[in-house]
């Protein structure tokens, strides 16, 4: 296939760089518009993984940084299929995932939350899609916490997400909540988004059928990226 | 009516302050993985001119951004990117990744990264593109990724003819874009988030 654009991104979707109510957003957003461009081999190309990159637990969280024992909290698989616009699977792309444990507590050094670290459980994963674009992690369902943005900010319990897909342009970092949490409409960080529908979208449904008997229940996350024009009409993207 | 049977893009939201665990677990203090991504753009041997780039991303109020993270993307010294996609992808550097992860020091915000300078690149039609990097910015307060490029201060006549900087309409924003040498093969690139001298951000 030869080269050809990425869909232009549609923007009413996503969340502007301004929001009065994330207040960490007032001083850190741009007030000029962005700069418009036709996309060049600069954006249209972008890193590469092969299989050699990862180690075989890198998706399991709950055995990634086991001192001994298991983690507490809710066991759970986390699986979906990353997909374009033109609902076509992303083969071989890079996931990765990190979030807080069971006590809503991050293993970060500027984490300082009341909330338990768990000795057992370091918080990130990673794995490549398959050529069906599926990818799937074992890990805890993270806990709520809260954050000074008003005195009484929670978070929803949510589990942060960066995928690449085929191209710089396509690289991508959100977050996703679970089905039925209470916390999500309340969440200053969730408000942001200006469309309701794209909010539903961002919320992992429980799938009882993958769920694993005895074992971990599961949810699932469909994640859609940039899609591209097909090369039917030709623009010369590249050179003569 | 038909649906035209599109899907949308997942949307974004912020990386958060702890994105170091996922993205550089450790920068935030542990290590989980046998190899950290991102931490090599091009191995020793790479052919080409090795520069180091340093700077700060600075918000509104003119403090440096400590935890931000970056992602950046280049072509090698002929111009070639690492991607199926490069007609010229099979004589791309060998080991050269063209991707790596920088992030700023929690305590002064200042980030560097090492990598060779790329050569120039393909533009659309017979355009030649300036050497340059492209940079994604994520962190806490920025709810959606910001792309930008940084170009080298040397090449000036370059720059007359790259069709990215010239279609920034206000002429003195472009200078946003191009980095300051401060010693041989070092640079000084400051990413201005809001405000006086707001860098240049692209709507890639
Ligand atoms: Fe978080």
């Amino acid at each position: 296939m030869k080269p050809a654009e990425f869909y232009m991104r549609d923007r009413t979707i996503h969340p502007p760089a301004y929001d009065r109510g994330y207040k960490t957003s007032v001083a850190r957003s741009p007030q000029l518009p962005l700069l418009t461009i036709q996309q060049t081999a600069s954006e249209i190309t972008g890193p590469t993984f092969g299989h050699n990159d990862f180690g075989p637990l890198d998706n399991d969280l709950t055995m990634n940084f086991q001192h001994g024992d298991m983690p507490v909290g809710e066991r759970m698989v986390l699986h979906g299929r990353v997909l374009d616009e033109n609902a076509r699977p992303v083969p071989n792309t890079l996931v990765e995932i990190w979030q807080a444990n069971a006590s809503g507590r991050y293993r970060h050094k500027k984490d300082a939350y009341l909330g338990a670290l768990d000795p057992n459980f370091g918080g990130c994963g990673r794995t490549m899609t398959d050529e069906s674009g599926y990818y799937f992690f074992r890990t805890i369902k993270p806990g709520p916490y809260p954050w000074l943005n008003y005195v009484n900010s929670w978070r929803p319990r949510h589990i942060h997400v960066s995928v690449f897909g085929t191209a710089f342009c396509q690289r991508l970092i959100t977050q996703l909540y679970f089905e039925g949490d209470p916390l999500i409409p309340l969440c200053p960080i969730v408000q942001t988004i200006p469309d309701p529908d794209a909010v539903q979208r961002l919320i992992a449904v429980l799938d009882m059928n993958a769920s694993v008997p005895m074992d971990c229940l599961a949810y699932r996350f469909d994640i859609v990226l940039r899609g591209r024009r097909s090369t039917l009409f030709e623009n010369r993207l590249e050179g003569n | 009516m038909q649906n035209l049977g599109y899907l949308k893009e997942s949307t974004s939201q912020t990386a958060g302050p702890y994105v170091h665990i996922g993205l550089a677990p450790g920068a935030a203090g542990f290590k989980t993985f046998d190899s950290e991504l991102g931490q090599v753009i091009a191995p020793e041997g790479v052919a080409g001119t090795r520069v180091r780039i340093e700077g700060l991303v600075i918000d509104g109020l003119g403090a440096p951004v400590k935890d931000v993270l970056i992602e950046v993307w280049q072509a090698d010294a002929s111009g070639i990117y690492p991607h199926p996609e490069d007609p010229r992808a099979a004589d791309c550097a060998k080991g050269f990744r063209g991707w790596g992860r920088v992030i700023s020091d929690f305590d002064t915000g200042l980030f560097a990264f090492d990598t060779i300078k790329p050569g120039p690149t393909a533009g659309r039609g017979r355009a030649v593109q300036a050497p340059h990097i492209s940079l994604w910015l994520v962190s806490r307060g920025i709810n959606i990724g910001l792309n930008t490029r940084m170009y080298f201060p040397e090449d000036s006549d370059l720059h007359k003819a790259d069709p990215i900087l010239n279609s920034i309409e206000q002429v003195v924003r472009r200078q946003t874009l191009i980095a300051v040498q401060t010693a041989p093969n070092t640079y000084r690139f400051d990413i201005r988030l809001q405000g006086e001298g707001e860098t240049v951000f692209i709507d890639v």
